[in-house]
Formats: structure tokens, C-alpha cells, sequence
């Protein structure tokens, strides 16, 4: 399911590529509430890796005290333009999904 | 080093994940750690994700709002001038589940990440930087005025 909740901007710049991910996801903790008082279970990504020319730049575990939409920016070196980024996220849930952006 | 009652014992209250870790210590990086992530307490999230506790350290440099309005989403920024960053990770003393991310920085990535984070009330925020050499940390109070746990 939930293809494409991934935005992505990647952008090369002197020897080093920004990358800003942005996910569409609600992180649900497990501690919230529906209206009749039942739990809502929890959902939310687990990993989000992301890999260049299939070396791994980034991998982030996370916890429920992420935020809704998580948000993700960090650098490494090299990278040019046109290049591709596989970004791949694990839910807690199981589920998976591997989406791919291009350095700009 | 690792005796067999520490295995035991991680593998029986962290599940098998937390086992591996200890036998692993090289796995455990990349793994998700649920004995870290699942428990209420800090300190207990420290030593299940690393061997030791960490020093202050103003290499490590912590940004986040000294007050922020929502609680749902608090950016934090990590950075450190320390070479050979291996794991960055994030904690959050007064949330139910205090770690909050952990990030691992193969060799050629910055040791510099931004997130957003939900912070339940107003507490500490700590970043560990895990270096070959040691374990070191900031930490800084935000302070919270509306709550983004819970509903």
C-alpha cells in the first residue's frame, strides 16, 4: 500500500548533495484515542533509509516521538546531477515501499 | 565481556532484536532497537542502544526552538565538528517512549541531520553522538505550551 508518500528534494552543490525527504505519514503512536475511547493502534516507519549508487548515505530509525510527516535533511559527499536516490521506509506495520528521486 | 546472564536478560525484557544487538554489536547499528525504542526510560533507552554513558560535550551542537508552540512538532537539528560520527541519536526525557530517532552516518554523510520531533510536555532534549572515540552529548530544555502526545 501507500505508494508514493515520499517527497524528496536532492540537490548537488560543490562535491556534496542536500537531501530533504518529506514522508506523508501519520506516525501513529498507539497512545491516541479514537472517539469511543478505543486505542488507535500504533503505525508509524520504523527505518527510512536512503541509498546512493547502492551505498548506503542514511539510515534513520525512529520512534513514535516522531513527528506526523516526518521530515528528514542531512548531506554527504558526491552526487551529481541526474543522479538517483533510493529511499526505502519499514512501518512498524510491516509493510515497505522503495521510491527513487534524482539529484537536481 | 558479555556474560551469558546480560544476554539472557536483554533478550528476555527487549525481545529477540535486543539479543542480537548484544551479541552483534556491529548489527545492532543498522537495526531497529526495540528495547531502546520501546521503553519509558532514558536511561534504560541509553544503555540498551549504547556501552556506556555519554559526556557533555560542546562539539555536539543541539537546535532546537527554546519554546515551542506545538508540541506536535518540534525541529531539532544535530550537528557535531567531531570526525568519525557513527550513530547520532535523539532523546526526549518526558515523552512515554524517550528515544526518539536514531541515525546512522556511514562514512562520507555529514554528521549534521534535521528532524521534527513530538515532544509530550516540557523537557530535556538530549542528542548522543556516537564517535570511535566515545559517547557525547547537549542537551537543552524546550519548553512546550501545548502537548503533542496523546489526543
Amino acid at each position: 500500500m501507500a505508494k508514493g508518500i515520499i517527497r524528496a528534494k536532492a540537490k548537488a552543490k560543490g562535491g556534496n548533495t542536500s537531501v530533504k525527504i518529506m514522508a506523508k505519514h501519520d506516525m501513529e503512536t498507539g497512545n491516541r484515542k479514537d472517539k469511543k475511547g478505543k486505542k488507535i493502534p500504533a503505525k508509524y516507519i520504523q527505518t527510512m533509509s536512503v541509498a546512493y549508487n547502492g551505498k548506503k548515505v542514511m539510515e534513520a530509525n525512529m520512534g513514535t516521538a516522531v513527528s506526523k510527516n516526518p521530515y528528514l535533511a542531512f548531506t554527504f559527499e558526491g552526487g551529481a546531477k541526474g543522479d538517483q536516490l533510493d529511499i526505502t521506509w519499514i512501518e512498524n506495520t510491516g509493510n515497505t515501499g522503495t521510491e527513487t528521486a534524482k539529484v537536481r | 565481556m558479555i556474560s551469558r546472564r546480560s544476554v539472557l536478560k536483554a533478550v528476555f525484557t527487549g525481545g529477540a532484536v535486543a539479543g542480537l544487538g548484544v551479541l552483534m554489536p556491529s548489527i545492532a547499528l543498522a537495526a531497529w532497537n526495540k528495547a531502546a525504542f520501546e521503553t519509558d526510560n532514558q536511561d534504560t533507552a541509553m544503555g540498551a542502544l549504547f556501552n556506556g554513558a555519554p559526556s557533555a560535550s560542546a562539539e555536539v551542537n543541539l537546535k532546537a526552538p527554546d519554546i515551542a508552540e506545538n508540541g506536535a512538532v518540534v525541529p531539532v537539528t544535530i550537528s557535531s565538528s567531531m570526525a568519525g560520527v557513527k550513530t547520532i541519536a535523539v532523546f526526549v526525557e518526558g515523552n512515554p517512549n524517550p528515544l526518539a530517532a536514531q541515525f546512522a552516518i556511514p562514512v562520507g554523510t555529514k554528521a549534521e541531520v534535521s528532524c521534527r520531533i513530538r515532544m509530550g510536555k516540557t523537557s530535556a532534549v538530549t542528542a548522543v553522538v556516537e564517535t570511535a572515540s566515545g559517547l557525547f552529548s547537549a542537551s537543552k530544555e524546550v519548553k512546550v505550551t501545548i502537548g503533542g502526545c496523546g489526543g
